[in-house]
C-alpha cells in the first residue's frame, strides 16, 4: 500500500458560530504511532470526527489512504479502520460477545474472531454477561476489541485509556505495540502528555482549533525555549518587600499569593534572580527551582503562553 | 461503483433491532394485550346488548377498529421515539457511523426492524385472539378479519414512520417524547374534532371531496375508513359512507395513501439525519 495514511489539508470546521478547527494541516505517514494532544476543547474529538467522515468539514479536505472522507467510496476505506471513540459506549442490553459479533458483521469479520479478541483484551471470562455490568476499565476493553476487529490498518483511539487502572493501561499499550509491529497506523489522541510522550512517534499539539506545533518531542523541545519557574516561599509580612524587589526587572513575570513568589523567567536569567532573592535573605524562607518539564511545553503550546 | 444501499448492513441492524424487542419481551408484552383485547371485544362485545358470545366477524372488527386505532398509533409512536435520538444521547451512535454502514442503511434497518417487532406482535396478538372462534368462522371472515390485521399494521407502520421522523429531530429524548405523545393526541383525538366541528360550523357545506381529502391527511382515518368499505354490514353501521366521494372508498387507493404516509416522514427523517 503506497497511499498516505491520513492528509489533513487546511481543515476549517465550524459548529454556528463556534470556530472549533482553523486551518489545521497534518500529515500521518505509514506504520506511524502519532499523538494529538490538547486541552479538552482544543478540537481533539472534532478533528477526529473529520478524519472518520462522521461529520463534514466547513473548509479544506481530509483524505484517509487517499479517499477523500466526503466521497462516496470512503464505505470501503472505514472497513480498514478501528475506532475508539472517547467515551466507548454501547449496547447495555447485549453480552460483550454480542456486541463485539454485531461490529464484526457490520466490518464483515468472521464472527469466530470475536472470542480471541476478547480473550486478548482480557475480557473473555466477561464475554456472556451482559455490557450493563460491565465496568468502566472493562468497557473500555472491550471498546478496544471492538477495534482490533479485522486487523484494521488504520486505528484511532480518542482519550483511550480512560477508565483503565495501571493494569489496564499497561495491557493496553502491550496489546497496542503488537498492533503496530504488524504495520498499523495509529492516532491516539490524550490531553496527558505524560502517558503518551514515551510512546509516539510524532504528535501535534492542538491549540484552540490550530496547530500549535508538530514533531518530535526533541524538536518539539527545540522549538520552544519555556521559562524556569522559581518558587520562593517567604516569612509572614514581607510580600510586599519581595514584590518591590522585582518591579522593575523585564521578561520576568511574578505572582505573588499566600507567601509564596512564583517568579518565571527565562532559563538565561535565573542567576540574575537568584542574585536578587539573596539580598532578601531575611525574608526568604525557602527556594525551590523547577526546570520545563514536557508537560510545561505542552501547557506552554496549549494557549497558556504560546 | 459504490453501492446505494447495502442489504446486509440493513439486515443486521433490523436483525438486532428485532432481536432486541423479542429479548425484552416486548413482542410478547403487546402481543398479550391485542390478543386479550380481541378475545374480550370478539366475546363481549355485544354485552351492553344484554348478550354475550361471540356475534360475526363484521360487529367484532367494528369494535376492534375503535379500540386498534387508539392502541396501534400509542404503541408505535413509542416503539420509535427513541430509535435515533436515544443513540444519540447515549453515546452510541457514534461509534455505529464509524462503521461501514451509511446513514440511510442505520435508518433504514432500524425502521425495518421496528416494523417487524409491531407486525409480528399485531399478528400474532390479534391471531391468538380469535383462536376460540376459530370454529365459527368462514373462509370469508377469516379474509376479512386479516384484511383488518394488516390494515392495522400499515396503520402502525405509518405511525412508527412519524416516530422516527420526531427522533431524527429532536435535540434530546424527553423532548422526542413529548412531541410523540402531542401526536398522538393530535392524531387520535383532535383531528377528528376538528374536522367534525368544521363540518358543523359550515352547516355541512364542506364538500365531500374536501371532507374526504382531508380525511387523507390522517392515518387513523385512512385505516378507519379502509375497514369501513371492506364490509357492507360495517358500512351501514356509519353514516360516513353518504360523505365520502366515491374514489376515496377504494381499498386499493386508500391502501396506497397510507404507503405514502409510510414513505413520507421516512424520506424527510433520512434526508434530516445528520
Amino acid at each position: 500500500m503506497t497511499s498516505v495514511p491520513i492528509q489533513v489539508n487546511e481543515v476549517t470546521k465550524r459548529f454556528g458560530d463556534v470556530q472549533a478547527l482553523d486551518g489545521v494541516s497534518l500529515t500521518v505517514g505509514q506504520g506511524e504511532m502519532f499523538g494529538l494532544i490538547g486541552h479538552n476543547g482544543a478540537g481533539k474529538s472534532t478533528l477526529f470526527k473529520l478524519m472518520l467522515g462522521l461529520i463534514p468539514v466547513s473548509g479544506g479536505d481530509v483524505r484517509v489512504h487517499g479517499v477523500s472522507t466526503a466521497g462516496a467510496g470512503f464505505r470501503d476505506v472505514r472497513r480498514r479502520i478501528g475506532y475508539l471513540p472517547e467515551n466507548f459506549v454501547t449496547y447495555d442490553n447485549l453480552t460483550g460477545l454480542e456486541v463485539l459479533r454485531l461490529f464484526a458483521d457490520l466490518k464483515r469479520v468472521p464472527r469466530r474472531e470475536c472470542e480471541g479478541l476478547l480473550e486478548r483484551v482480557g475480557l473473555g471470562a466477561a464475554a456472556g454477561r451482559r455490557v450493563r455490568g460491565y465496568s468502566k476499565g472493562m468497557r473500555q476493553r472491550l471498546g478496544f476489541a471492538q477495534v482490533l476487529l479485522g486487523n484494521p490498518d488504520l486505528i484511532f483511539l480518542d482519550e483511550p485509556t480512560n477508565g483503565l487502572d495501571a493494569e489496564g493501561i499497561h495491557d493496553f499499550y502491550r496489546i497496542l505495540r503488537e498492533v503496530q509491529g504488524m504495520g498499523a497506523t495509529i492516532v491516539i489522541t490524550s490531553h496527558i502528555l505524560a502517558e503518551i510522550q514515551e510512546r509516539v512517534d510524532r504528535l501535534v499539539i492542538l491549540s484552540s482549533g490550530r496547530v500549535a506545533a508538530q514533531g518530535t518531542i526533541p524538536q518539539l523541545r527545540a522549538q520552544l525555549v519555556l521559562p524556569s519557574v522559581i518558587e520562593v516561599s517567604l516569612h509572614p509580612g514581607y510580600q510586599q518587600e519581595v514584590h518591590g524587589a522585582f518591579a522593575s526587572a523585564e521578561g520576568l513575570e511574578m505572582r505573588v499569593a499566600d507567601d509564596v513568589a512564583r517568579i518565571s523567567c527565562p532559563p538565561s536569567e535565573k542567576v540574575a534572580v537568584l542574585q536578587v532573592l539573596s539580598t532578601l535573605a531575611h525574608a526568604v524562607r525557602d527556594i525551590s527551582i523547577r526546570e520545563p518539564s514536557l508537560e510545561d511545553l505542552f501547557l506552554g503550546y496549549g494557549g497558556h503562553h504560546a | 461503483m459504490p453501492k446505494f444501499l447495502d442489504c446486509a448492513q440493513v439486515r443486521i441492524i433490523a436483525g438486532k433491532e428485532f432481536r432486541d424487542r423479542i429479548r425484552n419481551l416486548w413482542v410478547l408484552s403487546v402481543a398479550l394485550i391485542f390478543s386479550l383485547f380481541a378475545l374480550a371485544i370478539a366475546y363481549f362485545g355485544t354485552a351492553q346488548q344484554g348478550t354475550v358470545g361471540f356475534r360475526g366477524i363484521d360487529v367484532t372488527i367494528a369494535s376492534l377498529v375503535s379500540l386498534v386505532i387508539y392502541l396501534v398509533p400509542l404503541i408505535a409512536l413509542i416503539l420509535g421515539y427513541d430509535a435515533v435520538v436515544g443513540e444519540r444521547e447515549r453515546g452510541s451512535m457514534e461509534l455505529l457511523l464509524s462503521m461501514p454502514i451509511t446513514r440511510s442503511e442505520i435508518l433504514l434497518g432500524k425502521y425495518l426492524g421496528l416494523s417487524g417487532a409491531l407486525a409480528v406482535s399485531t399478528l400474532a396478538g390479534f391471531g391468538a385472539g380469535l383462536l376460540p372462534m376459530a370454529s365459527q368462522l368462514s373462509t370469508a371472515d377469516v379474509y376479512h378479519y386479516a384484511g383488518f390485521v394488516l390494515s392495522a399494521i400499515l396503520m402502525g407502520m405509518a405511525f412508527l414512520s412519524l416516530s422516527l421522523l420526531v427522533s431524527v429531530l429532536s435535540t434530546d429524548r424527553m423532548r422526542a417524547s413529548g412531541i410523540a405523545i402531542a401526536l398522538w393526541f393530535f392524531f387520535v383525538l383532535i383531528f377528528d374534532l376538528v374536522l367534525t366541528g368544521a363540518l358543523v360550523v359550515s352547516d355541512g357545506n364542506l364538500g365531500s371531496g374536501v371532507f374526504g381529502a382531508l380525511l387523507m391527511l390522517n392515518p387513523a382515518d385512512i385505516f378507519r375508513l379502509l375497514n369501513i368499505f371492506s364490509s357492507e354490514q360495517v358500512q351501514s353501521m356509519y353514516g360516513l359512507a353518504t360523505v365520502m366521494p366515491e374514489r376515496l372508498t377504494d381499498p386499493v387507493i386508500l391502501t396506497a395513501i397510507m404507503c405514502g404516509w409510510i414513505a413520507a416522514p421516512f424520506l424527510i427523517a433520512r434526508w434530516r439525519f445528520k
